[in-house]
């Protein structure tokens, strides 16, 4: 068995909604997988339905060879949660949680006072382990839901956008422990709103939005259709924006127009390419208030794949089609 | 960076694995583990289950003792089995709060994703309210026994009495139970409970003989289980034990496990989405 994860058409619906709408993945052992998308996009769903929290309306899915509805109790056995929201106690205290959890995960109660002294101490939160789990900060809970995880170790283990609402430090310590779990060989399914994180940490991702899966490979496979940074201009004259876009064309560029009629987005395959663009701009006359160069959004990446925002508002209409090619590049 | 990698490594690495079969009694356990670390954290709770029966007892038995049987002495005799009675009702309401919090809360999900034996968080819950019963009950007595009650019919009856109001407690404690996992929020699984409490507790035998209630009350009064095994209770801690008023005094927590008891369980089991 090569997939810790296989999902095939896996759908969830809520009377009307359809908050997974067939979703056919895989994700391979030891890997960790990026599935990214933006609010209400089914990421949750997802993790709930393959952690045997709730059963599918349709398709099938199996996690490390068991059905997830058949084989509920051994998948069980071999996966950690980690939820969206703190799925820690918070009257209790930091020790208190880990040494529950322990007890219940079969360790006696020396092996358990051990291990959550040294999960305690690695995760650093052994100074505030006799304090109520309502006094820590949010990257404090964030660390002790992890580390609250990794009592035993897991074969799967679910990170649900285990970054989203922390300050970067906190961010970077999720990020490092994360690296970390990768390379003790646990396989890891992350969920985040953010590309940069799916990025830095995710050998594979997949882009879902609206319970759909509409993108899927590499980090560098994506970045090669959504470009690796996106060039953002602000005309002097915004009667310009549709010439612009044409000598962006002209280049094998595809600019996307702004809700600002003045503002133009260009995702570039490497910041190199900005360089010809601002050139060719400059011959034609074209005057620029403000350029610059960064990652692209989430919102950036949507509107390549799909023609619209993450959102889900419509397409503003621009000079040329956005690159529009939907296609699954595997 | 705080993070020590090379600790964190080693931790890692060092995690025994899950076990591959559930065990029911051991799951149970900690989860009533959890229940007394959960009243410990709980200051608000421990002042209702110290706190409100001890004020009962002692406010009634001086206030009302003197005008509703001529002195202190002789209703604390009367009021003492009733006040156990109603405190351990108005501790079962926690029962439901504490459980319908738990559900709104992510731990609960971790839980359930877990190798555990699925009734143990139920359970566990359930064995804590029994710790929490007899504790509260152990209380009323005590401050009772400080005012010059008399338990007539000893070490034993006393025994008998606990068990009793355990029992009944958990049994109508079910009711909460699954009021609790059918609303959205603890806030309305309180307001229900006491909408149950409120004329079950006082529309009883707890604190004045019907006699000279009007007639309807009375025949409220007559068919409300909280008269029951208050008077079972009388019965028994007076050594004047009578098999038919205990009996009565089971039938509606027993009446009541077989309906609640199975439906929490259903509902319980039921996926949330
Ligand atoms: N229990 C539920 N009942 C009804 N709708 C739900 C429920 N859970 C999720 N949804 C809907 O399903 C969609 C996907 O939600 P979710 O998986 O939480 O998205 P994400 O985690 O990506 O933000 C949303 O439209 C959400 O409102
Ligand atoms: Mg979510």
């Amino acid at each position: 068995m090569k997939h810790a994860i296989e999902t095939q058409d896996l759908v969830k619906a809520y009377g009307a909604t359809r908050a997974l709408d067939g979703v056919s993945l895989q994700v391979r052992r030891g890997e960790v997988f990026g599935l990214l998308g933006p609010n209400g996009a089914g990421k949750t769903t997802f993790v709930r339905l393959l952690s045997t929290l709730i059963r599918p309306t349709g398709g099938r899915a199996s996690v490390l060879g068991h059905d997830i509805v058949a084989d509920a109790g051994k998948v069980r056995a071999r996966i950690s949660l980690t939820g969206q929201f703190a799925s820690v106690d918070e009257e209790l205290t930091g020790r208190e949680n880990l040494m529950l959890l322990a007890r219940l995960l079969g360790l006696s109660g020396r092996e358990a006072r051990s291990r959550y002294g040294e999960l305690l101490d690695a995760f650093d939160i052994a100074g505030a382990a006799n304090r109520q789990v309502s006094g820590y900060s949010g990257g404090m809970r964030r660390r002790l839901d992890i580390a609250a995880s990794m009592i035993t170790r897991p074969d799967l283990l679910f990170l649900d956008e285990p970054t989203t609402g922390l300050d970067p430090r906190a961010r970077a310590d999720v990020w490092a422990i994360t690296r970390r779990l990768a390379r003790s060989g646990t396989t890891i399914l992350l969920t985040t709103q953010y590309l940069e994180e799916a990025d830095q940490l995710a050998e594979r991702i997949a882009v879902i939005d609206h319970g759909r899966v509409i993108a899927q490979g590499t980090a560098a496979q994506l970045k090669a259709r959504i470009g690796s940074g996106v060039l953002r201009l602000t005309l002097h004259d915004r009667d310009d924006a549709a010439r612009a876009g044409t000598i962006a064309a002209g280049l094998g560029l595809a600019a996307q127009m702004q809700e600002d009629p003045r503002m133009l987005t260009i995702p570039l395959p490497d910041a190199d390419a900005a360089l010809p663009l601002l050139a060719a701009l400059a011959e034609q006359g074209i005057a620029l208030v403000d350029f610059a160069y960064g990652q692209p959004t989430l919102d950036a990446v949507f509107f390549a794949l799909t023609g619209h925002g993450a959102q889900g508002e419509a397409p503003v209409s621009g000079p040329q089609e956005p690159a529009a090619a939907t296609e699954v590049s595997e | 960076m705080s993070l020590r990698e090379s600790r964190l490594d080693r931790a890692l690495g060092s995690g025994a694995r899950a076990p591959s079969a559930p065990r029911p009694f051991a799951d149970t356990l900690v989860f009533a583990w959890r229940a007394v670390l959960k009243i410990r954290h709980n200051p608000e709770q421990a002042f209702d289950v110290v706190v409100t029966p001890v004020m009962f007892t002692v406010m009634f038995t001086y206030l009302f003792g003197g005008a509703l049987v001529g002195s202190t002495e002789a209703y604390l005799q009367f009021l003492l089995p009733g006040i156990l009675v109603q405190t351990v009702m108005f501790t079962s309401i926690y029962t439901g709060f504490t459980l319908n919090q738990d559900i709104k809360r992510g731990v609960f999900d971790r839980f359930r994703a877990m190798p555990i034996w699925r009734p143990a968080p139920l359970a566990g819950a359930i064995l804590g309210d029994v710790l929490r019963y007899t504790a509260s009950a152990l209380l009323v007595f005590g401050v009772g026994f400080l005012m010059g009650y008399r338990a007539e019919g000893g070490a034993g009856a006393f025994i008998v009495a606990l068990i009793l109001l355990n029992v009944f407690a958990l049994g109508i404690g079910w009711i909460f139970t699954a009021v609790a996992l059918m609303v959205r929020t603890p806030g309305t699984v309180m307001t229900l409970s006491w909408l149950v409490l409120m004329p079950v507790t006082f529309g009883s035998n707890i604190y004045v003989a019907p006699e000279t209630m009007p007639g309807w009350l009375q025949a409220f009064v007559a068919v409300n289980p909280v008269s029951h095994i208050t008077t079972a209770l009388r019965g028994v801690l007076d050594a004047d034990p009578a098999l038919a008023a205990i009996g009565l005094a089971l039938l509606t927590p027993l009446a009541v496990t077989a309906i609640f008891g199975p439906l929490s369980m259903w509902l319980y089991a039921r996926e949330r989405g």
